[in-house]
């Protein structure tokens, strides 16, 4: 392909995948996100916005996105007037710009099977280093909540940002060594080969179980969300490294969060969950690898969908059902358990595959 | 174009579209929304009293201390990722399967080494 | 030109007026020197990119950009020094730094680029197969320079414990 095409379609499949898919799902996870709230609370929730006042199934739905979306645009742009003016707006641009980019490395439809030629279409960028991208681009989204926390000159906007730093760090390390194991079965970082291998051996739950636990658990930490919501603990800290932030730089920050957790559960879905693969359903492919696109494909990306939805409404469960850490038991967690366990799993992982070979 | 690069010509574009769209919603809202600052609403946020604390003081050597051990082991993680996606293939291999598995369980037991003295000096207590 | 060698002097071009604004402007916040240091960690694993050393560009902004400057924010923010204790006395040390700097970059980026800009959309074809994948890399690391690997790990655990001595002293 030349340049010129190389653009196109990169431009095209980022507007398919950011704004069809997930701006969307992002924005329909944080009203799923109040409603199940409110529901396992015995709330009603929200109810009250309706399409021009008609009650049609999902009006209040599209009501309430809407009226969401519009709100924060015209709000007031506040600015803290002792703030660093730049700085504070920088903050939210880069808490989200990490999040879409991790979108560029998420198969989620069915591409070349591995060593096969050809493109894959639902996919920005097939590289090499695979979903290695994705924990580069992962670790500059402390970023953004160091900076406009540092930015807002509040004390407990500062308090905020540094406890969600700590914490961000302190998992990531876990996050990335329980993929590992998963690299080590099928022998690659691109997560279309992953699902492909697990197409022809198994899902990575049933190899990987404890790295799957260990996953679940960190990526919660890393979307800081309860019980590891420690960075927005409203009792304490009011709402963390984004008190001073209010209208669409708070919009934004939110925003960043909530696709970091869609592409997170991706991720998961990718390497633990099978990705776009049926169970028992296999994908037609013809002689050069390359797979016959059909129906079938359709079914896939949808199930795809599914198994992320579900992930996603597990860690919701997860948030209403768990109180929130104390600080020191946060980082205990994270450096004394998880981290030699995930080190415990990579070592037993590596000798099972060296004494079943 | 050289398959090389090809892969990184969309990393590219998107890195350029995503930092343009984040510019035009948050100028957009800049825009579009009114600007009416007053004394009272320019306080620093502490619960509703006027702010206690002052934001510019210095902080626990405990986060620097989770910074730099973060940056330890995210330092073993990446030299452990080239060995895990090659694994699989060296297992086939008799001769060097051995090597494989003992040079990285060297390298995780020296790590975790580290991650026992870390422990056993309170390094990580909060409390 | 060729579009790669366009887009090699682009990026380096923002890689060195990255740098450049590291170091030059002084009697501001530190913080923004961290900021210009990280966006010239982006230009360099671009620069990497069009070597063909993919996953050392990667690899580039996951320790570099997510790591090491997450510490170097840390310890700025931490300390918070005020504008008195960053100014006056350190002032002329900074501008010999500053000069210093400047005239190693320049000279360093003449020989580099001129030496780079050859090779850089060149003929690539001379490159092994799989050249700068992650599997070459790991096939390198463990067969030629499996020594110096495993050296990295006791650098690593004696840097774990250095850490924990020098934090542990002044507690």
């Amino acid at each position: 392909m030349s340049v010129g095409e190389l653009i196109l379609f990169g431009i095209i499949k980022f507007i398919a995948i950011v704004f069809g898919w997930v701006m969307l799902v992002a924005t329909v996870l944080t009203l799923m996100e109040r409603k199940q709230s409110a529901f396992m609370q015995n709330r009603v929730g929200p109810n009250r916005a309706f399409v021009f006042g008609k009650k049609f199934p999902l009006s209040a739905f599209i009501g309430h996105l809407l009226s969401d979306a519009l709100k924060v645009l015209v709000k007031e742009d506040f600015e803290p007037p002792r703030a660093n003016k730049w700085l504070h707006l920088l903050g939210p641009g880069i808490a989200v710009i990490p999040a879409w980019l991790l979108w560029v490395v998420i198969p989620f439809g069915p591409g070349p099977m591995p060593g096969a030629e050809g493109d894959h279409p639902f996919l920005i960028a097939n590289l090499n280093v695979g979903v290695l991208f994705m924990f580069a681009v992962m670790s500059l989204s402390v970023y953004g909540a160091t900076l406009g926390a540092w930015a807002s000159n509040s004390a407990y906007s500062l308090l905020g940002g540094l406890r969600t730093a700590a914490q961000m760090i302190s998992y990531e390390v876990t996050l990335g060594l329980n993929l590992v194991g998963v690299f080590m079965i099928f022998g690659s970082t691109r997560l279309n080969d992953i699902i492909w291998g697990q197409g022809q051996s198994a899902w990575g739950i049933f190899l990987q179980p404890v790295g799957f636990v260990l996953f679940l658990v960190a990526s919660i930490a890393e979307t800081k969300r309860a019980p590891f919501d420690l960075p927005e603990a409203e009792s304490e800290l009011a709402a963390g490294y984004f008190t001073e932030y209010s209208s669409m730089r708070f919009a934004v920050y939110s925003l960043g969060e909530f696709i970091g957790i869609v592409a997170v559960a991706a991720v998961a879905v990718c390497c633990f969950l099978g990705g776009w693969q049926i169970p028992w359903v296999e994908t037609p492919v013809d002689a050069s690898g390359v797979p016959i696109y059909g129906w079938l494909t359709v079914a896939q990306i949808a199930i795809f969908l599914f198994k992320m939805v579900i992930f996603i409404w597990l860690q919701m469960q997860i948030r209403w059902t768990l109180p929130r850490f104390r600080y020191d038991q946060l980082m205990k967690l994270g450096w004394l358990y998880l981290l030699p366990l995930s080190l415990l799993n990579l070592v037993v992982t590596a000798i099972i595959m060296y004494a079943v070979r | 174009m050289d398959p090389n690069y090809a892969p990184y010509v969309p990393v590219a574009v998107v890195s350029i579209l995503v930092v343009g769209l984040a510019a035009v919603i948050l100028l957009l809202n800049r825009m579009l929304g009114p600007r009416r600052p007053t004394r009272e609403k320019g306080i620093p946020y502490e619960s509703g009293v006027d702010p206690v604390s002052h934001p510019r003081r210095r902080f626990s050597v405990k986060f620097y201390m989770t910074a730099i051990l973060f940056l330890v082991f995210d330092l073993e993680v990446v030299f452990i990722y080239p060995w895990a996606t090659r694994f699989k293939a060296w297992l086939a291999d008799d001769a060097f399967a051995p090597v494989a598995l003992g040079s990285m369980l060297f390298f995780v037991l020296v790590l975790a080494l580290g991650l026992v003295y870390e422990w056993k000096r309170g390094a990580m207590n909060w409390e | 030109m060729e579009f790669i060698q366009i887009v090699f002097w682009l990026l380096a071009a923002g890689a060195i007026l990255t740098s450049l604004m590291v170091v030059l402007p002084r009697g501001r916040n530190p913080l923004y020197g961290a900021l210009a240091l990280i966006l010239s960690f982006f230009f360099v694993a671009g620069i990497y990119v069009l070597l063909v050393a993919h996953t050392m560009a990667i690899l580039q902004i996951l320790v570099y950009a997510g790591a090491i400057m997450v510490l170097f924010t840390f310890v700025i923010m931490l300390l918070n020094l005020s504008k008195r204790e960053l100014g006056e006395e350190s002032k002329n040390l900074a501008q010999a730094l500053g000069v210093g700097a400047v005239a190693f970059i320049i000279i360093k980026s003449i020989i580099i680029v001129d030496a780079s800009a050859d090779s850089v959309g060149g003929d690539n074809l001379a490159l092994p197969k799989g050249f700068g994948t992650i599997e070459s890399i790991a096939d390198q690391m463990f067969h030629r320079h499996l020594l110096s690997f495993e050296l990295i790990a006791i650098l690593l655990l004696v840097a774990v414990i250095g850490a924990v001595v020098l934090a542990k002293r002044t507690l």
